[in-house]
């Protein structure tokens, strides 16, 4: 962040070029991931799902590289199959309060008046509703279940590409080109989708990846509590919250899980960064909240 | 100034019907219905003329509008229900658990300020050395590690490996305090190092800072007078946001410490389906919203008279 001149007494990080390759670096690195969770299931060295009480609570070994869990299922399988939930319903998520959420912020910023004015009070009451209380409720009608978590999560969390999405909008609306397009002939639609969408698509995408690994955490987090992912399906959260009871005995039970969705946070969240300076190399922290 | 609070306060109102409304409409249509499972809990086995007659007196056979309507008539008098589970006054219930995550939103601050404005401001006069980039290093890893994992790592690390501290909440306040402390401020520090880091170098690179330079100001004096207090409105609304976020109960952090806090309290209610408890845990979070932004813009005003009250907050 904060790419301003000081010189060349840092030419590492401070180029475009070395941006560009960071850039590249981490997209193959996310692309493994995605890879990784895509195939999970042929991959994985062991069944995750049996079950053998002799093995139970190994330790990580050649046999079991990351130990067995109490009811003696291999760990590491287990986290591998899990990462496809884990991973995929988080794109999901992502993508759907994105789209939502840049949706209503572009009709909002560009219509302005009582539209805007009663789509934002919305958003309003969703930023202060807790998340925790609304998973709960959609579990309960809906039953429990990764779906279910991805809706609830989706529900709260779209407000902020609107406000987002509205406020660059506001920029953009009044700028000479879209009055150029607009002369010319352009109908709304094509207006907003053709001329407003790509201009305001940089800070929004890089938003978006941004989110991957808060979103992340917010889900494994709900399965933790117990409200997202039900158990003997594996999810990292859920995983963490099995395990943890037997921190003294099994820490690898918990801890593995754990090291997992960090890695992944990790790697989405330097993504994100990069892309950010590569998109913006002058960007400030100036918006938002 | 007194009129524009008032203001503000006012649209707390249609804030927080708005959310109660909604919470109150969910846990209704959430079934799972709250008299079934006390008795279940309680585990006996009882008629459906008992769980008829226990309904009636809770008033759920009543409509679905009549009921909400009863709950909030009941919350602007200060009557905000009995809790189906523990049978005591939700308020009493809430007022009980409230000190408890006052206290652990207070610690955490502390150690998040004191770490983070120091280490940010580091961070950024070095700007671009091996120490900044450690710094930042750091920060990152601590923004990417969900709080239960950092909860977990510190609790093995200290409670089972050393055996300093103990694993949950115990007699000794003070040590049980320690843990959900760090594992709060280690996230939050990360943050705010990021923030205050590009606040303060946005700032270094002005030119008043030059000019009092040139006129031989002390460095120490000019990052401490001028620009720590330009940087402040950065600082003050991650303070705000983070203060109604830990106000809200940590939910995860006093989970795992069994911390007896407000976000423990709605935890347990939720899956307990307790109507009453969530709904007040609800109102609660409507009213930190609203204090929060409304603070955040006052004090705004003060840090920055160019700052408009009353502008458009959306």
């Amino acid at each position: 962040m904060t790419k301003k001149k000081r010189g060349s007494s840092s030419v590492y990080r401070t180029g475009t070029d070395s941006v560009k390759i960071r850039l590249i670096v981490l997209t193959v690195l996310a692309a493994l991931l995605l890879l990784t969770a895509l195939c999970a299931k042929y991959i994985c060295p062991y069944d995750p799902y049996e079950q053998n009480l002799l093995l139970a609570k190994q330790p990580p070994g050649p046999e079991h590289l990351l130990g067995t869990d109490r009811y003696g299922r291999d760990m590491f399988s287990r986290i591998l199959i899990a990462g496809t939930t884990s991973i995929f319903s988080t794109l999901i998520l992502v993508s759907i309060t994105t789209v939502t959420g840049t949706f209503v912020g572009i009709i909002c910023g560009w219509r302005g008046g009582f539209v805007d004015a009663f789509l934002m009070r919305i958003s309003d009451l969703f930023l202060a509703f807790p998340s925790l209380v609304f998973a709960l409720a959609v579990a309960g009608v809906l039953g429990g279940g990764v779906q279910n978590a991805v809706l609830a999560l989706a529900v709260v969390s779209w407000p902020k590409f609107a406000r987002l999405a509205r406020g660059l909008t506001l920029t953009q609306k009044e700028a000479p080109y879209i009055m150029a397009a607009r002369l010319s002939g352009s109908s709304t639609p094509a207006l907003l989708l053709r001329h407003i969408l790509p201009n305001i698509a940089g800070p929004v995408l890089v938003t978006a990846v941004l989110d991957i690994g808060t979103m992340m955490m917010e889900l494994a987090g709900l399965s933790f509590l117990g409200l997202g992912v039900q158990p003997p399906a594996a999810e990292w959260g859920s995983m963490i919250n099995e395990g943890r009871s037997l921190l003294q005995i099994a820490p690898w039970m918990s801890l593995a899980p754990g090291a997992a969705i960090f890695v992944t946070v990790l790697i989405f969240n330097l993504l994100g960064d990069t892309l950010r300076d590569y998109l913006d190399p002058e960007h400030k922290k100036k918006r938002g909240k | 100034m007194l009129k524009y609070i008032g203001k503000r306060l006012l649209q707390l109102i249609p804030v927080l019907i708005g959310i109660t409304f909604l919470s109150f409409a969910m846990m209704r249509l959430a079934g799972g219905d709250a008299v079934t499972y006390m008795y279940e809990n309680a585990g006996s086995v009882v008629s459906q003329e008992v769980i008829d007659q226990t309904k009636k007196e809770y008033g759920l056979d009543q409509p679905f509008l009549v009921q909400y309507g009863r709950w909030f008539a009941g919350m602007v008098t200060g009557d905000m229900g009995t809790s189906y589970v523990s049978g005591q006054k939700v308020y009493d219930t809430f007022m009980e658990k409230l000190p408890a995550t006052i206290l652990l939103t207070v610690s955490s601050m502390i150690v998040t300020m004191l770490t983070a404005i120091p280490l940010g401001i580091f961070s950024a006069i070095r700007h671009n050395r091996w120490s900044d980039y450690l710094i930042r290093f750091l920060s990152f890893i601590g923004n990417s590690a969900p709080n239960f994992f950092a909860a977990l790592i510190l609790m093995y690390v200290f409670s089972v490996k050393l055996g300093w501290l103990p694993v949950i909440t115990s007699e000794n306040i003070a040590a049980s305090l320690v843990l959900p402390t760090l594992t709060l401020a280690i996230a939050m520090a990360a943050k705010y190092i990021r923030q205050i880091r590009a606040a303060v170098l946005e700032e270094l690179n002005k030119d008043y800072v030059t000019g009092a330079r040139a006129r031989g100001v002390r460095g120490s004096v000019i990052i401490w007078k001028n620009v720590l207090r330009a940087s402040m409105l950065t600082i003050v609304t991650l303070m705000a946001l983070s203060v109604g976020s830990l106000l809200g109960g940590t939910t995860i952090v006093e989970s795992i410490f069994m911390w007896d806090g407000v976000g423990k309290m709605a935890v347990d209610a939720i899956t307990m389906r307790d109507y009453p408890v969530v709904q007040v845990y609800v109102a609660w979070m409507a009213v930190i919203y609203v204090a929060v932004n409304l603070i955040t813009d006052i004090v705004y005003h003060y840090l920055d008279p160019r700052v408009r009250l009353g502008g458009e907050q959306g």
